[in-house]
């Protein structure tokens, strides 16, 4: 197969509006004709069900929560980027494309975050006209702040609920829609699998949660906006609902997988308490602007950390990266708390731990200052750990957040299957192997206002289509292998429930293939995670039936394509030797520790395709060429 | 120190089932752990016995998706002020104490299994009104409408809302009027919600009289469950607005609203 990405020739400023010309128009009144269904509401997929009813489709919108509202981009914290240089502090579209090339660890394609950049000016626009209640200056204005990674302050937000205020702007526009008759909403809805005649993505199988109906819906194109797969590691700030099961039943269909290595570990977040953990919950990284990040500078200092005087402090990302400091990307930050706490400085149970600080915040800007930017925070934090951070320092410590690996796309954000299209965290396309703080709700939204609603319409315009009636025999197959494998997962017997597999698996990608990766773990997570999933087929258990609310059967189904989807992130990992961006190879770093990339060698996206049952996965290789920003080894220092 | 517990649990099979209390032993709770933790972990244990677990509803589990919700002692989210269900730990309670959970309680609220409830009726009155209408790509300069701070800080407190529905469970009433004037108050305070504001006010409240929602008396019970603090004061509102509408709004849009 050869992987064409289809980018627009001509100057990287040019190429989007000149494929705006070139691509094919549906006219108006054929609009109405095509139905689109969309899996996934959050930033993405509400955006882009919403708009697209706007322009007159038929749009048909899933989601496995009890209300489209709950996406999991509502937990979003800190802020979406726009080039708009409202600060007058040297900002462009420009600068932020390269920021995203350069801080993606230059494995994402040009085109593509160039198209971003240029189109996040719009998306703060779109967003003020629905009624984000976006922060402001006393003046009226928006107000902004820099956010971690970045030198300018182009990051709007709304306090710190930014994802959510974003979300509801889309979704109450998905709700005008659906008040119109434009957008059908399946809500408690899970998709199971994909539905293709005739080598076109035509449908989805998908199981009604509440009544344990499967059934199909058949139309023109399918778009999956279903989030990232950050719980194939069981414990990651992601919702407990978040899966990899539409993007992963797409691929095993023949949609390629780009770069499924690539996750995002994110710095600040609180800590582990138990073995009962459930998720982790992610501080949002804007405390970096003011906490000051430290570890004793003596190992096993236990002192409490108001007894530790300065000089015995070790503020080490301020020491490493002087120019960046606290704010230094995402990987870096997290890669250096990984590093103090191996060195036996860590703080907090286990040692696992480092300390954000804001008491030089609140002595230079006063309490309420403090209050007023990150209060909500400083309340969720107290929350969960019955510490004051006003008093003592925060813990923290990384864990997963964001997956930049996703199904391959090409430009107009299509994957291999024809018709099947993917937007938002689901794809892979903009933020290479590292994605900056504040971008991903940036490309959510890209993708369903800007983007699919151009590229959509060119897809259906230039493909004759073949109307697909329920019935079709195609539908009907696919219908059964998922009552089929329904029936399996429920008839196992075994003892273990699916939460005991996932907690397993997650313990293996962690050790194995989390922040440091090398070949001997991969190799050895490559023995162990097929001989859990072995276990999981003939030792699980689910009880209750499939005609019911069934929240075991739901998991179980989740748990199994977590299995498999694990073993091809460690070959990806394992045959990617380079590290870059969140990929981080032991055998491949710089003397004083820093990832050791690889152009000659890995600068492409390498996109995995399905080998059939038991068999090995296939690698393909999209390659990336920088023709704008000049490959160079990231320093933040 | 683990703590023992003795829960009480509402079972129903299913939407038209008949539902009971149904008590279990949770041992070992670590004070640290999340109320939804320690369902979790009694889950576990019900699914090793070979019994059906207790169905709960959740996602985010930080306490901004609004999925989680459950009546805990009598008390919406349980009895930690502002905080949702699954940001309650277990040391908010005392070792050896009867914990009683219960779904929502109201008539827009269906149970569909244990303490699942159909919450859809929200999103209806959201489909309403709850929104502005502006197609994509039609938007001025986000800095053409400069937006007083204080209107933009009013509106993102209303805004703030989770759409959990514990305003509803713990109302007398059953009434979704917190929910509603928390939209009402959030687009009204802003320059681009005023188009639509008297309008959007008649809609939303005729649609929450046809979800079979009760009426608000100010009991004030829906501020206190709250976990966004969302204040009583958007109630007052969203009927001033109301009545706006009922006076200066065109007729084909007063038709629309209900008693309020």
């Amino acid at each position: 197969m050869t992987l064409d990405a289809r980018i627009p020739s001509g100057p990287v400023a040019q190429k989007w509006d000149k494929h705006k010309f070139e691509m094919k128009l549906v006219n108006p009144a054929n609009k109405r004709k095509y139905h689109v269904l969309v899996v996934g509401s959050g930033l993405a997929g509400a955006s882009a069900a919403a708009t697209m009813a706007e322009l007159g489709y038929q749009v048909s919108c899933f989601c496995f929560q009890d209300s489209p509202r709950r996406a999991h981009s509502i937990a979003a914290q800190g802020g979406i980027n726009a080039a708009k240089n409202y600060q007058n502090d040297g900002d462009s579209i420009y600068r932020l494309f390269y920021d995203t090339v350069k801080g993606g660890d230059f494995r994402a394609r040009e085109a593509n975050v160039y198209r971003l950049a240029q189109i996040s000016v719009n998306i703060i626009d779109q967003c003020v006209a629905q009624g984000v209640p976006f922060a402001r200056e006393y003046g009226g204005l928006l107000a902004n702040r820099s956010f971690g990674g970045a030198q300018v302050s182009r990051t709007f937000y709304a306090r710190g609920q930014t994802g959510q205020q974003l979300l509801l702007g889309a979704y109450q526009a998905l709700e005008k829609e659906v008040a119109k008759g434009g957008v059908k909403m399946f809500a408690r809805t899970e998709m199971l699998d994909l539905i293709q005649v005739g080598g076109r993505a035509r449908g989805i199988v998908v199981r009604d949660l509440v009544s344990g109906k499967i059934s199909s819906h058949v139309g023109d194109a399918v778009i999956l906006a279903t989030g990232g797969y950050g719980n194939v590691f069981y414990l990651s700030t992601n919702a407990k609902g978040s899966n990899t099961t539409a993007i992963w039943r797409a691929h095993k269909q023949g949609a390629l997988f780009g770069n499924p290595c690539f996750t995002q570990i994110h710095p600040t977040c609180i800590p582990q308490s138990g073995d009962y953990q459930s998720k982790l919950t992610l501080m949002s990284e804007s405390l970096r602007n003011d906490g000051r990040v430290w570890v004793p500078k003596r190992e096993g200092d236990t002192r409490a950390p108001h007894l530790i005087p300065d000089a015995e402090r070790d503020y080490y990302l301020e020491r490493k990266y002087p120019s960046f400091g606290n704010l230094s990307p995402r990987d870096i930050a997290s890669r250096a708390a990984k590093e103090a706490c191996d060195s036996g400085r860590g703080v907090g149970p286990g040692g696992l731990g480092v300390y954000l600080d804001f008491r030089d915040a609140i002595n230079r800007l006063g309490r309420d200052k403090i209050a007023e930017r990150y209060g909500n925070l400083f309340e969720m934090y107290q929350r969960i750990t019955d510490e004051d951070p006003y008093q003592v320092p925060m813990r923290i410590y990384p864990a997963v957040h964001y997956t930049m690996g996703g199904l391959w796309v090409d430009y107009n954000l299509m994957s291999t299957i024809p018709g099947l299209h993917v937007l938002g965290e689901a794809n892979f396309s903009d933020h290479g192997a590292n994605r900056l703080g504040a971008s991903a709700l940036m490309q959510g939204l890209a993708d369903g206002y800007f983007i699919i609603p151009y590229t959509i319409g060119h897809y259906l315009a230039g493909t004759k289509l073949e109307p697909v009636s329920a019935d079709h025999p195609d539908v009907r197959a696919a219908e059964r292998a998922v009552e089929e494998r329904t029936k399996r997962l429920l008839s196992i017997g075994g003892k273990r429930s699916a939460q005991s597999f996932h907690r397993e698996l997650g313990r293996i990608m962690w050790d194995k293939c989390g922040m440091a990766r090398d070949a001997s773990g991969l190799r050895e997570a490559l023995q162990r995670i097929p001989a859990l999933r072995e276990e999981f087929w003939s030792n699980l258990t689910v009880p209750g039936s499939g005609a019911e609310l069934n929240q075991s059967l739901e998991a179980a189904g989740r748990v199994a394509d977590f299995l498999e989807l694990a073993e091809l992130m460690c070959t990806d990992a394992l045959h990617r030797e380079e590290s870059c961006g969140g990929h981080f190879r032991t055998e491949h770093q710089t003397e004083d520790g820093e990832a050791r990339r690889d152009d000659e060698r890995f600068a492409y996206v390498a996109a995995w395709g399905h080998g059939g049952e038991g068999k090995a996965p296939v690698l393909h290789k999209e390659p990336l060429a920088f023709e704008n920003v000049q490959l160079a080894t990231r320093s933040y220092k | 120190m683990p703590m023992k517990l003795t829960l009480r649990v509402w079972r129903q099979a299913g939407p038209n089932a008949d539902g009971a209390f149904r008590e279990y032993q949770a041992n070992d709770v670590s004070p640290d752990m999340s109320f939804l933790e320690m369902l979790d972990v009694v889950n576990e244990q019900l699914t090793a016995k070979g019994e059906v677990p207790i169905a709960f509803d959740h996602d985010c589990r930080e306490g901004i998706c609004g999925m989680c919700g459950l009546m805990i002692n009598g008390s919406a989210h349980g009895p930690m002020p502002a905080t949702t269900t699954c940001q309650l730990h277990m040391r908010s309670f005392a070792d050896g104490e009867t914990i009683t959970i219960e779904p929502w309680r109201a008539t827009a609220f269906p149970v569909l299994r244990d303490l699942c409830v159909d919450r859809s009726a929200l999103d209806r009155i959201v489909q309403a009104g709850g929104f502005i209408s502006v197609q994509t790509g039609n938007a001025p300069d986000g800095n053409a409408l400069p937006v007083p701070k204080q209107d933009a800080d009013a509106a993102m407190d209303a805004a703030a809302c989770i759409g959990c529905g514990a305003c509803v469970a713990a109302c007398p009433n059953a009434s979704a009027s917190l929910f509603t004037a928390a939209k009402v108050a959030h687009l009204g305070f802003l320059p681009q919600g005023q188009p639509e504001r008297y309008r959007r006010a008649l809609k939303m409240v005729a649609q929450m009289d046809l979800e079979h929602f009760g009426g608000c008396t100010l009991f004030g019970e829906c501020q206190e469950a709250c976990p966004k603090e969302i204040s009583i004061d958007t109630i007052g509102r969203m009927n001033k607005d109301y009545l706006t509408g009922m006076l200066f709004e065109p007729a084909e849009n007063q038709k629309a609203a209900g008693a309020g």
